[in-house]
Parts: structure tokens; C-alpha cells; sequence
């Protein structure tokens, strides 16, 4: 049944993805786009990735959407349709595609236990897992304490990745004439949306806190839960206005939340290797290695919720000031 | 080769199509901001591959239940790799609309035709 249920999403997204690229509407294309994500996360679950779904749920479908829409609000959103070239183009991605799918005949079927992916290390971890780390969800643990030097990195392009946002958007407008147009009251004067958005917010970053720290025993950790605050707070902001949310949590608490959770993270590394371990081996924090394994990795999950709330947040204001001021 | 065993392919196909659906927003398109879009979609496309790999028949997600034995569990590696790949993704696309933003104050368009005449 759920096969079934599978092919009707997986065909929905084909379809999805084929009225984004039609749509001439880029307010049309930048909405769509938000179900294709809804609809991916519901494929990863399907695919037994509960962790990843609710990443996809919460980014793609929450965070992306709203960037895409204040840069749309900043440049313009309608597209001018393009002459020629369109065969040769469609040639091309057709040929790609036929290609594509004659190599997946390679590939081992869906769902194969003997698949190559699943011989190497995998097994590894979901054995040593409850040993080594003394909690059930074996993505935290591969994420956090067996592939800590990846996560790093990628806490590390987050934290770049904002940082240029801020300096490509911090600098002044070129044209003239700038008056800050009239602070945004977003949608104060909105009834149902105002009501309900107040409920929502709480429990948004209530259900967050629940998957920072409930990470090690359900779906969840640093990045979904950065996420999922990132999106309350974002809600805020647009129903109580911006100046409102910054007034909430100010600028300066969000960019020592991306530093200070970077930091937080790579701290933990050397603190790790003053104490006699490798970097980024956390048995050596404490006198149990399996306690030692859990006091790090609950530091590191904190460092990197709080630097990807932190960088989502700083990327939402850039993109809304921005606004203000044009 | 029997119905099913094909049907087994099928997330890999919907992963070529969406794939190549993306690729062509990229090179066809000439508004920037669908390019970028165009350019999520692929990527998209390269995590519904990740994620169809990790899939084990009969198996559930990799969270490990005190008390239940035999147990399968599907592989709990590509979900590392495609969960951070998610967060970096916005991340990288923020910086490409940021980037777009700039571009439009600048030439006052999004239309690579119009910002390549305008130069």
C-alpha cells in the first residue's frame, strides 16, 4: 500500500517540478516550489529518512521559501519569456535524461540488502552505535561523533555562507534618493492570521527545543532544530513586522549565535585534544567514555542549532532591511 | 524482467527526470532568479537519489529500539550526508539571491540578455 502511495508522490513531484520550470509567474514558481519540497520530505519518509524529512520540511518548505520571496519582492516577478534555442535545449536534457535512466539498469533495485552502499561501514555503525554512544538514533550519532570532522565543515559553510550574504547586502544602495520607506507593520492589520500565528509561535520553537534535545533519542538534532526556531521566529516577523522581531532578538545576539556556535563547536575539538584525545573524540570529556560521548555530543548539537538559527535568522534580516530601504 | 522488479527503478527515474527538468531551467532560462530555482530543483533531485539509496526492504528508520530483536534498518549514512547537504543547500542559495539582489540594483534587471547588452 504504501508502494502505491509512493509512485503517486514521486509522480506529483515529477509534475511539480515540470510547472515550475512552465510558470512565466516567478511569485507562482517560488510557491510550487514550496510544495515540491513538502512533497520530497514526504518521500524521504516514506524512504525510512525521518531525520532528513524533517530538515527538508522545515527548510525547504519553510526557510527557503521566504528568501526566495523577499528577493522576489526585491527584484521583480515576472519573467520575460525567452525566443529560440528551446530545441536544442530540450534535445539536450532529453538526451541527459534517456542516458540517466539506461544507467540506472546498473544499479542495484530499490530497497536491495546487498547493495554495495549497504556492505561498508553502515553496519559498523548501526552495531557499535548503542555501545559506544549509549542512545538509539544512530544519524545523531554518525553525524555528531563518528563524522564530527564533516559536520564541522559544514557548520563552517554555513557560517561562510552568512557571512557573505551580510557583506554583499550590508553595503549601502547605489542609487540615490534613499528614504526608509515606513517601518513594516507586517500583518498587524490582519485578523485570522494574526490570531492563529500567535498560537503557532510558541509551539514552533517549543517543538524545536524538543528536537535539539531530544535528538539523541528521536528524529532530530542541531540542524533541524536551528531550522524549525529559525522559522518561528521568521513567523514573527512577518506578523508583527521586522523591526518587531529584531527587537525580540537583536542582530548583534543573532551573529554571536553564528559565531559563537562555530566556535562552540571547534572548542569542544581542541578541548578534546588537550585532554588527551584526538580532535573532535569526545570519550576523553569525561571519566566514562560513554558519558564523554554524550556530554560532546550534546555541546556540539547545542553549537550547531544555534549557528544554523542563527545564520537563517541574519539571512532573513539582510534580505528584509533591504527592503526597507529600496 | 518482471513488473515489480522494474517498479523498483522508478525513484531513479523520477531522479533523472527532476534532474534534467532542473538542468534545463538552468541553461534556458535567462531570469536569474529561475535559474536559482532551476539550480534547487537539481539538487533536490540529487538528494531524492542519496535518500533512494539508503533504503533497505523491510527496514525502518535507523533509530534503534531496546527489546526488539532482529531488527532491520535502512542506512543511516546518505541521511547524514544529505541532512547537512539540505542546511548548506539554503544557505549557498541565499548567498546566489543575495548575489541576484546586488545584480538588479545595479542594472536595474534580472535578464542576463538585458545585464550582458547593458555592459
Amino acid at each position: 500500500m504504501i508502494f502505491v502511495f509512493a509512485l503517486f508522490l514521486l509522480t506529483l513531484l515529477v509534475i511539480t517540478a515540470l510547472a515550475i520550470v512552465h510558470t512565466e509567474n516567478l511569485f507562482v514558481a517560488v510557491m510550487l516550489t514550496s510544495i515540491f519540497s513538502l512533497l520530497m520530505a514526504a518521500n524521504f519518509f516514506i524512504l525510512d529518512a525521518a531525520d532528513v524529512a524533517l530538515t527538508e520540511a522545515a527548510v525547504g518548505a519553510g526557510v527557503t521559501t521566504v528568501i526566495f520571496l523577499s528577493a522576489l519582492a526585491l527584484t521583480g516577478e515576472r519573467e520575460k519569456p525567452r525566443v529560440g534555442g528551446r530545441n536544442i535545449a530540450l534535445v539536450t536534457v532529453g538526451i541527459l535524461a534517456l542516458l540517466i535512466i539506461y544507467a540506472t539498469f546498473d544499479k542495484p533495485r530499490l530497497g536491495d540488502p546487498n547493495a554495495p552502499v549497504h556492505q561498508h561501514v553502515a553496519p559498523w555503525y548501526l552495531e557499535k552505535t548503542p555501545e559506544y554512544m549509549g542512545f538509539p538514533n544512530v544519524v545523531t550519532a554518525v553525524l555528531s561523533s563518528f563524522r564530527g570532522y564533516d559536520t564541522l565543515g559544514e557548520v563552517f559553510v554555513v557560517f561562510a555562507a552568512c557571512i557573505g550574504v551580510l557583506f554583499i547586502l550590508g553595503v549601502r544602495p547605489p542609487r540615490e534618493s534613499l528614504e526608509p520607506r515606513d517601518e513594516s507593520s507586517g500583518l498587524r492589520h490582519h485578523l485570522i492570521p494574526q490570531v492563529v500565528g500567535r498560537l503557532l509561535v510558541p509551539f514552533i520553537v517549543l517543538f524545536g527545543l524538543y528536537v535539539q534535545f531530544h535528538g539523541e533519542y528521536g528524529p532530530g538534532g542541531g540542524f533541524q532544530a536551528g531550522a524549525i526556531i529559525a522559522t518561528g521566529v521568521i513567523l514573527y516577523a512577518l506578523l508583527e513586522g521586522e523591526a518587531e522581531a529584531l527587537r525580540a532578538v537583536p542582530r548583534s545576539v543573532l551573529l554571536g549565535m553564528v559565531i559563537g556556535g562555530a566556535m562552540l563547536f571547534g572548542s569542544v575539538g581542541v578541548v578534546c585534544m588537550l585532554m588527551g584525545g584526538a580532535f573532535l573524540d569526545y570519550s576523553v570529556l569525561a571519566a566514562d567514555p560513554v558519558w564523554g560521548q554524550q556530554l560532546g555530543i550534546l555541546i556540539i548539537e547545542a553549537g550547531v542549532g544555534m549557528a544554523v538559527c542563527g545564520a537563517l535568522l541574519s539571512i532573513f534580516h539582510a534580505f528584509a532591511a533591504r527592503e526597507s530601504l529600496s | 524482467m518482471k513488473l515489480l522488479e522494474l517498479l523498483g527503478y522508478f525513484n531513479y527515474w523520477v531522479f533523472a527526470i527532476i534532474l534534467t527538468v532542473g538542468l534545463y531551467a538552468v541553461i534556458r532560462k535567462t531570469n536569474l532568479i529561475k535559474k536559482l530555482i532551476g539550480l534547487s530543483i537539481f539538487q533536490s533531485a540529487v538528494f531524492l537519489m542519496y535518500i533512494t539509496m539508503d533504503k533497505v526492504e523491510g527496514g525502518t528508520a535507523p533509530i534503534i529500539q531496546t527489546g526488539v530483536e532482529n531488527q532491520i534498518f535502512s542506512n543511516p549514512l546518505p541521511q547524514v550526508l544529505i541532512l547537512t547537504a539540505i542546511v548548506v543547500g539554503v544557505s549557498t542559495l541565499a548567498l546566489g539571491l543575495a548575489i541576484v539582489v546586488r545584480i538588479n540594483e545595479s542594472y536595474g534587471t534580472i535578464e542576463e540578455r538585458e545585464i550582458l547588452d547593458a555592459d
